[in-house]
């Protein structure tokens, strides 16, 4: 298959809304996808994100807004004409035809000629690792394969948007985070513009170029994997994405206070009354030798220490009030003396690590 | 032999022997239920008028009286004729409303679903009587037309209700997978649904024709002068008296009935979607 | 801040549209039953209330209400459809719940034993009776040779014989939505109620056959609503004795082509089942039953 990232489209989403009664599924929804990037929607179920995915394929009629692929505008095209891949939750196999008969199936809709089909099917098949499994029947096939089939069967006809909905959800652990990479190389390969939906996070942060994080109809956040981690622009995508305790800070003129200490962070730009911490557990430092200088000192006791194996677990309180959680890695002076639980301990943050995001929720 | 009779029958317990009388009470009932059917079969083969059993002479003749009569024959004829009609009519009307009422989204689908099964609740005698009036005025009294459209109407509700149930255990994204491929949707679902619902729709064929090979009521009024049903012909010489031609006739009519049985059945076992094998 | 709303009118339209086509799919089913159905038996129920000269009237109901002869045909039909309800039952029940314990192959082939006369047609198994039940029929010649009655007993052309062919032929239809409610019970139910003490009766009495009332009720239900409209069977086998509704209606058209009574009868018959059917609903999802049966 050619290298077509010239060609791939870029979609553009202007205020789509969906309603089903009361209920905003899509609450004017804004977007850019570039072409050729990989773009994931990320959310909980019932976030909207799947519906987004069926405006974009055609499925879900909106009740307003306007969708262009390219130039193109495409809102008001039938499914069948929007001429994108995608691939489904369920694989959507056609039983009662052979995987061959599968692939060729948008091939001889198109009326392209019988030994091309032959030649293209094959082609798609090797590129997703199916080389030769033309004649298997779809339940002879293990998940795995099952779901290459259907990407081969989306890739074939060589459309240049893919939208992927929740495609590796069937698959045990092992297979799909071999699968992720597979994915990964396939869209770097072909480099048309997928639109990928997904529950889980972690798997969001593999593969995407840019993330959208949503939640209740909307977009909560649109950014790179880098930035939705080390900068969310609120709590629920701070929340979703990683673990993290939160810390109720308040300002004062240009300084930031957490329990009247001063922090040693960014100014935040963010213009709200609700600012939080923002602690992920693998920033913070244990420090046994008390203060130190050029990061934030907090005072804490020991709650709970967990040891999970690779790493260990401490819940500490604060004296203000609040909770800090801490990962550590097992190595080196941790192995022969984990804290006890009511011991005193100062836990540390570096100013870099110290985030502040908007603790309101939309 | 004792033993099995005090063997637990039941999850509470219960053996064998206590529940003896269950089991005749059981095998009696079920002979009871098949022996009427099957019974008239070597009956018919009876030499005598009175069609005994087991018949002391076995002879053909009331087989001979059948075929050799041609009121006989062309009443076989016409109620093949309208039940074949009735299943090419019916199905795919069925079929189409089936999927209709699957796939929509519009309120009152409530109300055309109970639209569609009306001819099940309706007592078949008004059904008959309203054709007959109907047909008078349209002029189509006694037409194969007017039969076979009764007949449809009879056998559209189980159709729509056996496709339905099939279209409920789908799965629909396959169909959305092939209009995302380029399919548009009547397309779709004759190359992707209905192969996979080809049973639900050949088992509802068979319905559609048995339905109305059966039908006696609505024929009584609506077929005759030149299109007597079978059926009607029967319920006719019944009515006067035990014409032991019938024997051979209910024969016949067991042979076809259970033959398209053994088709439903055959073509109902629907293979469960594999799931794979990991 | 209102936001733009773009393409919407465009966009409704393409619904609207969507919707239509998609309900039109059912549209010449539903013409079809309009047209041969509905519409006939609403003229039916209009001609119910025209006397016989022609203008409005109540006559034909009130005929109903005051010729003996209706009473009659009213309590007949009642009484059969009462009777053969409750001997479907007390016959179907028991053999239900014996096919339902058994393993599913041999349940299986028991089964074909239910469905074998449910397949065949009406008019066959009636006649099979008759035959059966005439004077010098089967069931005659070896009650005598047995010796259980010296004479032939009339077992046809009354209401012993329509009762014992109605049972026949609406056993299936009880003995099937009976028997798909009890497999359907866990069988880990009994065993629970076994094991917190209850007896074998108790544990049946309190957790199975409560558990099964849907299944009867739906099939009770369909049982009665059938007798209550059934022509070819009492026709047969009452011999002109045995007077039900509906046969009543066809003579009143065959024979004195009175449209009027016809009609009313019909639509008694009618209203009757309607009316039925709406308190079982108020019970029973009737389309659950429709729809996932068979």
């Amino acid at each position: 298959m050619t290298d077509r990232t010239s060609e791939a489209l870029p979609i553009s989403v202007r205020n789509i809304t969906k309603t089903y009664g009361r209920v905003h599924a899509l609450d004017d929804v804004s977007l850019e996808v570039r072409s050729g990037e990989f773009l994931t929607l990320l959310g909980p179920s019932g976030s909207g994100k799947t519906t987004l995915l069926m405006v974009l394929a055609g499925f879900t009629r909106p009740d307003c807004g306007s969708l262009k692929f390219g130039d193109r505008e495409v809102i008001r095209t039938p499914p069948h004409l929007r001429d994108v891949g995608m691939t489904f939750q369920s694989y959507a196999l056609f039983p009662h035809m052979t995987v061959a008969g599968n692939v060729g199936y948008p091939l001889r809709l198109r009326k392209v000629p019988k030994a091309e089909i032959v030649r293209r099917v094959e082609a798609a098949l090797e590129t997703v690792q199916l080389g030769g499994f033309g004649d298997r029947r779809i339940d002879q096939l293990s998940g795995g394969q099952r779901q290459r089939v259907a990407v081969a069967r989306a890739i074939v006809f060589e459309p240049r948007i893919l939208l992927m909905d929740e495609p590796l959800s069937a698959l045990d652990k092992k297979l799909r985070d071999q699968m992720q990479i597979e994915l990964r190389h396939l869209h770097e390969k072909l480099g048309m513009t997928t639109v990928y939906v997904t529950h889980d996070q972690r798997e969001a942060l593999t593969m995407s170029d840019r993330i959208a994080v949503v939640n209740h109809g909307r977009i909560m956040q649109l950014a790179t994997p880098r930035d939705l981690y080390e900068r969310p622009a609120n709590r629920f995508v701070a929340d979703f994405i990683g673990e993290s305790t939160f810390l109720p800070v308040s300002r004062s003129g240009k300084d930031v206070l957490y329990d009247g200490q001063r922090l040693l962070c960014e100014v935040p730009q963010i213009e709200t009354d609700n600012l939080l911490l923002m602690v992920r557990p693998e920033r913070v430092v244990l420090s046994r030798e008390g203060p130190r200088d050029g990061v934030n000192n907090f005072a804490a006791t020991a709650t709970e220490v967990v040891y999970q194996g690779d790493s260990f677990l401490l819940h500490a309180d604060l004296p203000g009030g609040g909770q800090m959680v801490l990962r550590g890695a097992m190595r080196g002076a941790n192995v022969t003396a984990l804290p006890a639980v009511g011991e005193s301990l100062t836990l540390c943050l570096a100013p870099e690590d110290t985030v502040l995001i908007d603790g309101s929720e939309r | 032999m004792f033993r099995w009779f005090n063997a637990p029958a039941t999850e509470t317990q219960v053996t064998h022997g206590q529940r003896l009388w269950l089991y005749v009470f059981a095998v009696i009932t079920m002979v009871l239920l098949v022996t009427p059917t099957l019974i008239v079969v070597p009956m018919s083969f009876s030499d005598s008028q009175y069609l005994e059993f087991p018949p002391e002479t076995w002879s053909t003749r009331w087989y001979d009286h059948y075929f050799g009569s041609p009121e006989w024959m062309q009443a076989t004829r016409t109620s093949f004729k309208a039940a074949f009609l009735t299943m090419l009519v019916a199905t795919p009307i069925g079929v189409l409303a089936a999927y209709g009422l699957h796939c929509s989204k519009v309120r009152f689908i409530r109300a055309a679903f109970v639209l569609m099964i009306t001819p099940m609740m309706v007592p078949v005698v008004l059904v008959a009587i309203g054709a007959f009036y109907a047909y008078v005025q349209l002029k189509i009294l006694y037409t194969m037309t007017g039969l076979v459209l009764a007949h449809t109407v009879l056998a559209l509700p189980l159709v729509v209700i056996v496709t339905g149930s099939a279209l409920k255990s789908y799965d629909m994204s396959q169909e959305e997978a092939a209009r995302s491929l380029g399919a548009p949707r009547w397309k779709a679902f004759l190359t992707v649904t209905l192969p996979q619902i080809r049973f639900a729709v050949v088992t509802s064929a068979l319905l559609a024709f048995l339905t109305s090979f059966d039908e006696v009521v609505v024929a009584m009024f609506v077929s005759g002068g030149d299109n007597p049903t079978l059926t009607r012909n029967m319920f006719n010489a019944l009515r006067d008296q035990i014409d032991p031609t019938i024997a051979s006739i209910s024969t016949i009519m067991i042979l076809v009935t259970t033959g398209m049985m053994v088709l439903a059945q055959l073509f109902g076992q629907q293979k469960e979607p594999s799931k794979p094998k990991d | 801040m209102l936001a733009a709303r773009i393409n919407e009118t465009g966009l409704r339209r393409d619904e609207r549209l969507e919707r239509l086509k998609l309900f039109g799919l059912g549209s010449p089913a539903m013409l079809l039953i309009l047209v041969i159905l509905v519409i006939p038996v609403g003229w039916l129920f209009y001609v119910s209330f025209i006397g016989a000269d022609g203008t409005f009237s109540l006559e034909n109901y009130e005929r109903m209400l005051k010729r003996k002869s209706y009473a009659r045909i009213f309590q007949t039909t009642f009484e059969i459809s009462f009777l053969t309800t409750g001997l479907c039952i007390l016959i179907g029940y028991p053999l239900a719940y014996f096919i339902s314990g058994l393993p599913t192959r041999i349940a299986n082939l028991c089964l074909i034993t239910v469905l074998l006369p449910f397949w065949t047609s009406l008019l066959v198994r009636t006649y099979a009776w008759l035959v059966l039940l005439q004077k010098r029929g089967l069931v005659n010649d070896w009650g005598i040779s047995l010796g259980l009655w010296d004479e032939p007993i009339k077992m046809v052309h009354n209401m012993t014989g329509t009762l014992i062919g109605m049972v026949h032929i609406m056993l299936p239809f009880l003995i099937l939505p009976v028997y798909g409610a009890m497999r359907a019970i866990d069988r880990d139910l009994m065993k629970a109620a076994a094991n917190l003490g209850a007896s074998p009766k108790r544990a049946f009495w309190t957790v199975f056959f409560p558990l099964t009332l849907p299944g009867l009720f739906a099939g009770s239900l369909m049982v009665f609503i059938l007798c209550l409209g059934f022509f070819v069977t009492p026709a047969v086998l009452g011999g002109g004795k045995v007077i039900m509704v509906s046969m009543q209606i066809v003579s009143n058209i065959e024979l004195f082509v009175n449209w009027g009574a016809a009609s009313a009868l019909g639509v008694v018959l009618l209203v009757s089942t309607m009316v039925i059917l709406w308190i079982a609903s108020r019970f029973l999802n009737l389309e659950k039953m429709t729809g996932g049966g068979h």
